[in-house]
């Protein structure tokens, strides 16, 4: 299988799969040319994401590590959230193929973009850092 | 129920394939090399085979040499042609955009060692046109290699103009008719053909097995040096039970060829009509000039690999072209050269279907093709966008 048990679980029944109206935070990263977009929307409340949603335009390991992410950030804090990497979410995954961890980048990305959306909203303007954007900068 | 649909990746075997290839194992596993009885039965049975493969294809037995599949006879045309060229200092060789990876990346090594490589574009119906090979030929021009049928649109070549304007120019011709054998009337005296790769596990019979025709008076160029097997130009013992195979796979494909033929694209046709349906959906290169059983679409906002796996799940099993499932980061470079923008390219969906498949099949997969494009709409970002305006369509 090209893929472990719980990537299929996680694409199979993708956690906090939606859009959100009246979100607080929205962040959208990846590009249709690299074939895969997500976008995840955050709900936050005296800090902690109280609620996720999030929609994928992706393979298989996209939508998986999407919902990975959003199931991992829930009910965090703004800041233990942007300390989640790719390879937290690769590992909560039991692994994914090599050519596939730029998914995983995506996902934490689309996190960050999320939360510094929400930040720049807010006032609270610090830029966060990028590892790369789009495909052309990360898939390994 | 599940549905094999991917019938251009390769083909169940057929009950005499298995039958000819399993007696083969058991009684005449001796070495065709080999100057004893049980040897020389081995012999007369390859020749036999290479007999009947000529003749399927309208060439003597002389010019058909057995391979392990498509892929190496690919390599062993390409490598032929480049020799000759070498020889008459003719360094410039014509093929497609589209052709299979083992000619393009065959071709690539050649640049690297200085030949000069032009692709033919291929347009939005999927097919060559003669008088662009017309224009890309010069002095220098050694060979031109165009596949029969391409393997995932399916799209048929003009190859009897091809081969008239090769022939004319004195340029040797060869063709990947790996999609194409057991499935379409080849003939190559008709249609110009001076090399032509063949592969048995396209049409119902054993993978690792091939051939390769090459025209009488073109030298043959090794890819594998050792004994004197294929008149020293393929070197190794013969894979008796899969040449064996080969050969009964061949024959029971091509008797009533033009029927079953009929019988595959009525069935794919059915197919097309239904998914078609979709909004925003898309057949990929023309319709007319196309294997039966092939069928390749893209459907706006989703991507393949994912569509696939959901597929998979619901008991179907079909291809894609998309980034993910070529391994790479760019869509298949086929859909590309027709001129799909990556983002639709994404979302291709090849279905192949094949003399075993049933109406029942067909049911099934246009049941579940659209439930699936649809779910993969409503959890799609760029689907959003479209819906709301936000972006406009591009199919």
């Amino acid at each position: 299988m090209l893929y472990s048990d719980k990537v299929m679980d996680h694409f199979r029944n993708p956690r906090n799969l939606g859009t959100m109206e009246d979100a607080d935070g929205v962040g959208e990263v990846g590009n249709a040319k690299c074939g895969d977009i997500m976008k995840i929307y955050i709900k936050v409340n005296d800090n902690i994401i109280t609620d996720i949603k999030f929609n994928t335009f992706g393979c298989g390991s996209a939508i998986a590590t999407s919902s990975m992410a959003t199931e991992m950030i829930k009910g965090k804090t703004l800041d233990e959230a942007l300390e989640l990497t790719n390879k937290a979410v690769v590992e909560a995954l039991d692994g994914l193929p090599n050519h596939k961890i730029h998914c995983s980048v995506l996902a934490e990305e689309a996190v960050k973009a999320a939360i510094e959306d929400y930040n720049s909203k807010n006032g609270k303007g610090n830029k966060i850092e990028h590892n790369c954007s789009g495909c052309s900068g990360c898939c390994g | 129920m599940r549905v094999y649909a991917d019938n251009a990746a390769t083909t169940k075997m057929s009950d005499i394939a298995i039958e000819t290839m399993v007696s083969y194992m058991k009684n005449e596993y001796g070495n065709p090399s080999s100057l004893y009885e049980k040897g020389q039965t081995a012999l007369e049975a390859i020749e036999r085979a290479r007999k009947s493969i000529a003749e399927v294809i309208n060439s003597r037995p002389k010019e058909i040499y057995f391979t392990s599949g498509g892929s190496e006879s690919d390599n062993q045309a390409i490598i032929t042609g480049a020799e000759i060229g070498k020889k008459k200092n003719k360094r410039h060789i014509i093929t497609t955009a589209f052709e299979h990876h083992a000619v393009l990346h065959s071709l690539e090594k050649l640049k690297k060692q200085g030949f000069d490589i032009t692709l033919l574009p291929v347009y939005e119906d999927g097919l060559v046109r003669p008088e662009d090979l017309e224009k890309a030929l010069n002095e220098n021009t050694v060979m031109v290699s165009v596949m029969f049928a391409n393997n995932e649109i399916g799209t048929i070549q003009p190859i009897k103009e091809l081969g008239a304007i090769c022939r004319e120019k004195g340029v040797i011709f060869h063709t990947d008719a790996v999609q194409a054998l057991g499935h379409l009337k080849i003939d190559i005296e008709e249609m110009n053909i001076d090399m032509l790769s063949m592969s048995a596990h396209k049409f119902h019979g054993p993978k690792g097995v091939g051939a390769l025709f090459v025209r009488k008076g073109i030298r043959v160029s090794n890819l594998i040096e050792g004994g004197a097997q294929e008149k020293g130009k393929r070197a190794g013992t013969e894979n008796v039970p899969g040449i064996m195979s080969m050969a009964a796979a061949l024959l029971e494909s091509v008797n009533d060829m033009e029927e079953k033929g009929k019988g595959i694209a009525s069935l794919r046709n059915q197919l097309i009509e239904e998914l078609i349906k979709i909004p925003h959906s898309k057949v990929n290169g023309s319709v007319i000039d196309r294997l039966p059983g092939n069928l390749n679409m893209c459907f706006e906002g989703i991507e393949g690999e994912s569509l696939l796996l959901l597929l998979d799940d619901k008991g179907v099993s079909a291809s894609s072209g998309s980034a993910c499932t070529s391994g790479s980061l760019d869509p298949s470079h086929v859909l590309l050269a027709i001129g799909l923008p990556h983002e639709i390219a994404h979302g291709s969906l090849r279905i192949s279907l094949s003399e075993y498949s049933t109406k029942e099949d067909i049911k099934h997969i246009a049941k579940v093709v659209p439930e699936v494009v649809s779910y993969l709409r409503s959890i799609s970002p760029i689907w959003n966008d479209l819906k709301e305006g936000r972006k406009e369509y591009v199919i």
